[in-house]
């Protein structure tokens, strides 16, 4: 049971002069310095969002002009993709957990780890300087010939930001690539490593192959702005659709970027809530794997109706639903690990069901939208603002806020308090569906999305997301409140208060600098929870856990 | 501690005799490479400068950067950057390739 | 203590994990290279896909002995990199010493060409932008609009390339000072080790940009 005193020394404590934060090497400080940047930038991109929606309470533009509209909702997007998803789960949870998961002292580079901090916060002051000099009027797309020729906004401030942000991720994924086949304790071969540290691995494929591919498209755009040299304009000769297939072959895998770190939260939270071992261990790790390798067949199905060839087309609609069997895989495991599992609801778990169902929605839609012909109907309309929202919000920022409470008392010693936690979460759930439910409709209808007026008729569907928003909003205001109040006041949690396997929770909460006291030596499997005693367990239940350890195969990395 | 599949030929010393064979090598190929560029054979010309260049560029990664003697997983690195840029242009090019 | 054990940071096992490490690292950041070049590649092979013939036009004006001379300077810089590699591990400090002087010298040769050439492009007016002109003599069938794009990419590639070149001479720099005051030995040169594959893979990238952009027909 939780003994009542947090350790004497512990990572928190260890130095406390501002130096010691801003040039630790510690990886869980550096998750700390990312969870309050990333906080900052999350309340920024929805203050944005709050304002959008409140001028789309009426059909007329009464709040805001059009081209303030442009730059609220590319605000909105840019910090929220670029500022806040893409790193939030691998920056802070992943920072964190990723060597003490695989009993490793730190990261394998902790000065790149503090580098990516460094310029992760010099490419927010970048876009921060763009939004206060002007903003963006170009969507989080940057589409050119219009972001490149037309647009009269700080594209090159915010292109630039975004750029210097991606050697961020590319530096994080490269870290946790490194540490991952290199740091592992003692008997800690790949089957038995958590799935959370499979899901950042898999998400840290897409950020080391992928990201590049953005920094120098964003490069060609500043290129082509300044100098215009004429690569993606169609009047000198060169080719707008270039722009597109080199934007989405990133940013396509990115959205897995958001979504794979959140599905390696709930395969930690799931089996640990249901008191039952994963299903199907090696599907959900492979599946991760597959997700990333997949996700950069597909980015054209972002291009159904934008010029690029009929055939290309097909193609493209073909992998998209390939893409969406291993994520489909991963809903019938974490089913199969709730089936008779005893399921406590506690806040981490409410949120990881809550993520289940929308992400299913969202998956489906996703589907829906790959059918090209269904596609050339609802092409950028809220149909699509819908579908991407199930996904990033009721998906990745659902994953990730029941990630941050699972291991909230692991990070601060803490406990949050429970009630409060529940009843959040649930008001989460309800004013985002409340949000986003209608925007399917309003879609379907035909409201095109990224205008600031729109016909009467869709007024009433735009009141209801509206007053959506507002809950929502109001929703994630309460953790805010009540986590730094917990700081002082929780309940003192002990070394593992959720009673979860895993080496994170055998150390102390909150941990000392170097995670461990001696070097943990690894004799089982993840997820060994005891089976429920009275209740047999299905024949095939055990059937990808080995017999004995002796018999396994050392497994090489 | 990590097993040890990763570590297996860390310091692999290669030859200067390697090295210099590897590098006359190099200066052949470009030399053909000219040469066959003073040729004209359509679209073979391409095919066989980037060849050579191919060619030029596995014997350095090999060679020179000791990918040969180094780990599966390192090899797998190397193979991943050649696969994911081949993704990338073959993708886009099939578009180009079949617009009408 | 042996130098191997000084440099081993705490939480690292031993230098042998270290080393591992460190040169895993450098393989999946050269990995994000190849990808950052692939981005402009891909957008080179569509532009000449599209303009095979300004692609050719443009290639014609191409200065082809620089070109291959550089070829060579750099093909011959990686040999001294790798003996200057070799020589650390064989524990003979000197020589390698001397080694990366001369790469660091073929480096310095290598961009002095460069400038050389992007000096007579400046003066052709074939750097595209307002002052873009491919003069009297070429192909009519020709658009030279399609010609600039061909230089765009001229530019850029080489750019990119160049702006790797002066990353690698000053690490190069940073490393021979290292190995001059004895900082490496057959125990411990992992800095040494992962410049030469950084230094290796900005002459590949060379390697491709030659036949690409001198040798169209
Ligand atoms: C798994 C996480 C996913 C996320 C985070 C996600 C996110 C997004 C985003 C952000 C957009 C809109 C981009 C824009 O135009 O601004 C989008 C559009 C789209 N998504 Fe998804 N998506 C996911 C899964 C899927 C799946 C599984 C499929 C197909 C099987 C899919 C198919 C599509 C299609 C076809 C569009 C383009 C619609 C259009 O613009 O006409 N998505 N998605
Ligand atoms: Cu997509």
């Amino acid at each position: 049971m939780s003994t009542a005193e947090l350790p004497k020394r512990h990572y928190l404590n260890a130095n406390y002069n501002v130096w010691s934060w801003l040039l630790t090497t510690d990886h869980k400080r550096i998750a700390i310095l990312y969870m309050i940047s990333l906080t900052f930038f999350f309340f920024v991109g929805g203050v944005a969002a709050i304002l959008f929606r409140l001028e789309l309470m009426t059909p007329q533009g009464d709040l805001v002009i059009s081209e303030t509209y442009n730059r609220l909702f590319t605000l909105h997007g840019v910090v929220m993709v670029f500022f806040f998803l893409i790193p939030s789960i691998p920056a802070v949870l992943g920072n964190f957990l990723l060597p003490m998961m695989i009993g490793a002292r730190d990261l394998a580079f902790p000065k790149l780890n503090l580098l990516s901090w460094y310029l992760f916060m010099a490419g927010g002051l970048l876009a921060i300087a763009a939004i206060i000099g002007g903003g963006v009027d170009t969507g989080w797309t940057f589409y050119t010939p219009y972001s490149t020729t037309y647009a009269n906004s700080q594209v090159m401030a915010m292109a630039l930001g975004i750029f210097v942000a991606g050697f961020s991720s590319i530096l994080t994924g490269l870290n946790f690539i490194v540490t991952t086949h290199t740091m592992r304790a003692p008997g800690m071969t790949w089957f038995r490593m958590p799935l959370f540290v499979w899901g950042q691995y898999a998400t840290s494929i897409i950020f080391v192959l992928g990201t590049p591919v953005l920094a120098i498209t964003l490069a060609l755009i500043a290129l082509e702005r300044g100098l215009g040299i004429g690569i993606f304009d169609p009047r000198l000769g060169g080719d707008p659709l270039l722009f597109q297939h080199l934007f989405w072959f990133y940013s396509h895998p990115a959205v897995y970027i958001m979504v794979l770190p959140t599905m390696a939260v709930i395969s930690e939270i799931v089996p640990c809530f249901a008191r039952k071992r994963i299903f199907g261990y090696r599907f959900v790790a492979f599946s991760s794997v597959a997700i990333a390798v997949l996700s950069f067949l597909v980015w054209g199905h972002h291009m159904f109706v934008s010029g690029q060839s009929l055939y290309a087309g097909l193609v493209f609609s073909f992998f998209s639903m390939l893409v969406a069997v291993p994520s489909a895989i991963k809903v019938f495991n974490w089913t199969a690990t709730l089936y008779k599992g005893s399921i406590s609801l506690d806040t981490p778990m409410l949120y990881a069901l809550g993520f289940i169902g929308l992400f299913t929605i969202g998956g489906l839609t996703g589907v829906f939208l790959a059918t090209t012909a269904i596609d050339v109907h609802v092409h950028d309309t809220y149909f699509i603002v819908a579908h991407f929202h199930y996904i990033m919000v009721g998906g990745a920022v659902m994953g990730y806020l029941g990630g941050i409470h699972f291991w909230w008392p692991k990070m601060t010693g803490r406990m949050y308090p429970e009630m409060w936690g529940r009843v959040s979460a649930v008001i989460i759930f309800i004013g985002f569906n409340l949000t986003f439910f209608p925007q399917f409709i309003l879609g379907y209808l035909g409201m095109p999305r990224r205008y600031h007026v729109y016909a009467e008729e869709f007024q009433v569907l735009n009141v209801m997301s509206s007053a959506g928003a507002s809950i929502l909003g109001f929703g994630y205001l309460i953790p805010l409140v009540y986590l730094l109040w917990s700081l002082k006041y929780g309940r003192i949690a002990g070394p593992n208060p959720w009673g979860a396997k895993g080496l994170e929770w055998m150390t102390p909460s909150p941990p000392p600098t170097f995670n461990f006291d001696e070097t943990p030596i690894v004799t089982e499997e993840a997820y060994a929870y005891p089976p429920l005693s009275d209740e047999p367990l299905p024949d095939d239940f055990l059937s990808d856990v080995p017999v004995a350890d002796e018999q396994r195969e050392p497994l090489r990395s | 501690m990590a097993d040890n599949s990763l570590r297996f030929t860390s310091h692999h010393i290669v030859p200067v005799k390697t090295y210099t064979l590897v590098f006359i090598a190099l200066l052949v190929l470009l030399a053909l490479t000219v040469l066959a560029a003073r040729i004209e054979h359509g679209v073979l010309n391409l095919v066989v400068g980037l060849s050579i260049a191919v060619t030029k560029a596995a014997l350095i990664v090999l060679y020179f950067m000791h990918l040969r003697y180094n780990s599966f997983v390192v090899r797998m690195v190397a193979m991943a950057g050649v696969l994911w840029l081949a993704i990338l242009i073959t993708i886009t090019m099939a578009d180009y390739l079949t617009r009408s | 203590m042996s130098t191997a054990n000084t440099h081993v940071a705490h939480h690292y096992d031993d230098a042998e994990q270290q080393f591992d490490a460190a040169r895993l690292g450098m393989w999946i950041f050269l990995a994000t290279e190849v990808m950052f070049f692939g981005g402009m590649f891909t957008g080179y092979t569509t532009c000449r896909f599209m303009y095979p013939a300004a692609f050719a036009e443009g290639s014609s004006h191409m200065q082809l002995l620089a070109g291959t001379l550089n070829t060579a300077v750099l093909l011959l810089s990686s040999l001294t990199m790798a003996l200057a590699v070799r020589s650390v591990q064989v524990n003979r400090p000197a020589v390698a010493v001397r080694l990366l002087m001369v790469t660091l010298v073929l480096g310095f040769v290598f961009l002095g060409i460069k400038g050389y050439e992007y000096a007579t492009k400046f003066a052709e007016h074939h750097v595209p932008g307002a002052a873009f002109s491919l003069g009297e003599a070429h192909n009519p069938a020709v658009n030279p609009q399609h010609v600039e794009l061909f230089f765009a990419f001229y530019f850029l590639l080489t750019g990119f390339h160049a702006l790797h070149m002066l990353i690698g001479v000053t690490i190069v720099a940073i490393v021979a000072v290292q190995t001059w005051r004895g900082q490496f030995s057959s125990a411990y040169f992992t800095p040494l080790e992962i410049t030469g594959l950084y230094w290796h893979f900005v002459d590949i990238v060379w390697v491709f940009l030659f036949p690409l952009l001198y040798l169209i027909h």
